[in-house]
C-alpha cells in the first residue's frame, strides 16, 4: 500500500479512537467542560452518613443541583455540605435540606423543601433547617430499647 | 540435588537478566527518541500496522463480548427482577475491565507476535548488526516507532472496543430482550463516572507499553536468550514466549492496577 493510503487509514483510525473516547468521557463519564450556571449554598448536618460528593439535589423530585463539597467542622462535630444549586431555582430562607435515600438501600441524596418566606437565599448563604441522614439501624435500635424500657 | 539447584538458579538468573535488559531497552529507546532527528512517518506506519489493521478484529471481538455480556447479565439480573441494571453492569465491566484487557490480548495475538518475528528474523539474518555497522541505532530506528505506536494505538483501540461492546450489550438488551431503552442508557450514564473511564484509559496505556516492549525485546534480544539461539526454530520459540509473557504481564498488571487504585 502506498504512503498516502497508509496515512489516510491511520488518520481515520485515530479519529475513530478519539471520537469514541470523547463519547465515553462526555456522554457516559459525565465530564462537563462548561459548568452549569448556579450558586452555592451551605448546610450543616449532624450526620450525613453515606452522602458522597456529586450526590444529587432534588426539589419536588426534580434534579436541581449537586453536592459540590463535604467538609468536617471539628468545633461542633458537624458536617458542612456545599450545595451547588442550578440557576433559576430559588431557595427561600426557611427552606429545609434533608438527606434521603432512594428506595431502602439506594443512594443518598439531598431533598430541598421550599419554605414560606419571601426572601430567597443567595450565593454563600446557609440553609438553617436541616434533617440528618436517617439510619435504619438506629431506628430499629431505638424501637427495641424503647419497648424494653416500657416493659 | 545439586544439579537441580544449579539449574533452577541459572533459570532464575536468566529471567532476571532478561527483565533487566528489557527495561534497559525501554530507557535507552526513550532517551534516543528525545534526540533529533525526529521522524514521524515510521510511527504512522507502525500505527497503521498495530492500530488501524487491528480495527476489524477489535470491532468483531468487541461486538461479540458486548453481546455475550448482555446475555449473561440479562439472565442473571432477570432472576432478581432487576433488569434495569443491565446497562450499568455491561458498561462498568466493559469500561473498567474487559475493554483494556481484551484489546491488549488481541493486540498481542495480532501485532505483538509479528513484531517479535520480524525483529527476530532481522536479528538472525544479521540485519540488525549491519545497521550497527552503518552507525544507525537499531533500537531507535526499529523499536522507537513501535513503542510509540503501541502506546498511542492500544488506548485508541480500547476506546473503539468499549464503544462497540456497549453497542453489543444495547443490541442484546434493548433490541432482543426488550429492556427499556431509557433504563439501559441512563443506567449506563448514572453508574459510570469519569474515574472509571480514566482507569480504563490508564490501563490501556500501560498495557500498550508493556505489550510492545515485551514483544520488541523478545525479538531484538533473541540471540541472548537460550530459546532463541537456534536460527529459524529460535524465532518461533521466541515468538511463542513473547505472546505468553505479554499475555501474563497484561493480566497480572491488570490485577495490580485494580488492587492499587
Amino acid at each position: 500500500m502506498d504512503k498516502l493510503n497508509i496515512q489516510l487509514v491511520t488518520g481515520i483510525f485515530v479519529l475513530l479512537g478519539i471520537a469514541t473516547f470523547t463519547y465515553q468521557a462526555v456522554s457516559i463519564g459525565g465530564v462537563s467542560f462548561s459548568e452549569q450556571a448556579g450558586y452555592t449554598l451551605t448546610a450543616r448536618f449532624d450526620s450525613i452518613s453515606g452522602l458522597r460528593e456529586g450526590a444529587v439535589i432534588e426539589a419536588a423530585g426534580v434534579r436541581v443541583g449537586t453536592v459540590s463539597a463535604i467538609s468536617f467542622d471539628a468545633d461542633n462535630y458537624q458536617a458542612i455540605v456545599s450545595l451547588r444549586v442550578n440557576e433559576g431555582v430559588p431557595v427561600s430562607e426557611d427552606a429545609t435540606a434533608s438527606i434521603r435515600t432512594q428506595g431502602i438501600i439506594g443512594e443518598k441524596f439531598i431533598k430541598l423543601s421550599q419554605g414560606g418566606f419571601p426572601d430567597m437565599l443567595g450565593d454563600g448563604d446557609e440553609i438553617a433547617a436541616t434533617e440528618s441522614a436517617i439510619s435504619l439501624e438506629e431506628l430499629v435500635g431505638q424501637y427495641i430499647f424503647q419497648s424494653e424500657a416500657a416493659q | 540435588m545439586r544439579r537441580t539447584l544449579e539449574k533452577t538458579g541459572a533459570t532464575v538468573l536468566q529471567w532476571l537478566e532478561h527483565t533487566g535488559r528489557m527495561f534497559n531497552l525501554l530507557l535507552l529507546v526513550s532517551f534516543e527518541l528525545l534526540q533529533p532527528p525526529y521522524r514521524l512517518y515510521p510511527v504512522v506506519r507502525q500505527m497503521y500496522f498495530i492500530g488501524a489493521r487491528s480495527l476489524t478484529l477489535i470491532v468483531v471481538s468487541g461486538l461479540t463480548i458486548g453481546m455475550v455480556l448482555g446475555l449473561q447479565f440479562y439472565n442473571i439480573l432477570q432472576r432478581f427482577g432487576s433488569v434495569d441494571l443491565l446497562g450499568a453492569g455491561v458498561s462498568l465491566s466493559v469500561i473498567r475491565e474487559l475493554g483494556p484487557v481484551m484489546t491488549a490480548l488481541m493486540v498481542v495475538g495480532r501485532a505483538g507476535s509479528s513484531i517479535t518475528a520480524e525483529l527476530g528474523i532481522m536479528r538472525i539474518t544479521e540485519q540488525i548488526d549491519a545497521m550497527d555497522c552503518m552507525a544507525i541505532s537499531p533500537s531507535k530506528y526499529l523499536i522507537g516507532p513501535k513503542l510509540l505506536a503501541g502506546l498511542i494505538s492500544v488506548p485508541l483501540l480500547t476506546m473503539v472496543f468499549d464503544f462497540v461492546a456497549l453497542f453489543g450489550g444495547y443490541f442484546v438488551g434493548v433490541v432482543m430482550f426488550g429492556v427499556a431503552e431509557g433504563s439501559y442508557v441512563n443506567g449506563m450514564i448514572d453508574t459510570v463516572e469519569w474515574s472509571d473511564v480514566r482507569i480504563g484509559l490508564e490501563k490501556s496505556l500501560i498495557f500498550g507499553l508493556l505489550v510492545t516492549l515485551i514483544c520488541c525485546a523478545q525479538g531484538f534480544y533473541m540471540h541472548l536468550t537460550k530459546a532463541g539461539s537456534q536460527g529459524a526454530e529460535g524465532v518461533s520459540s521466541v515468538t511463542t514466549d513473547a505472546v505468553v509473557l505479554s499475555s501474563i504481564a497484561v493480566l497480572y498488571s491488570d490485577f495490580l492496577i485494580e488492587a492499587l487504585f
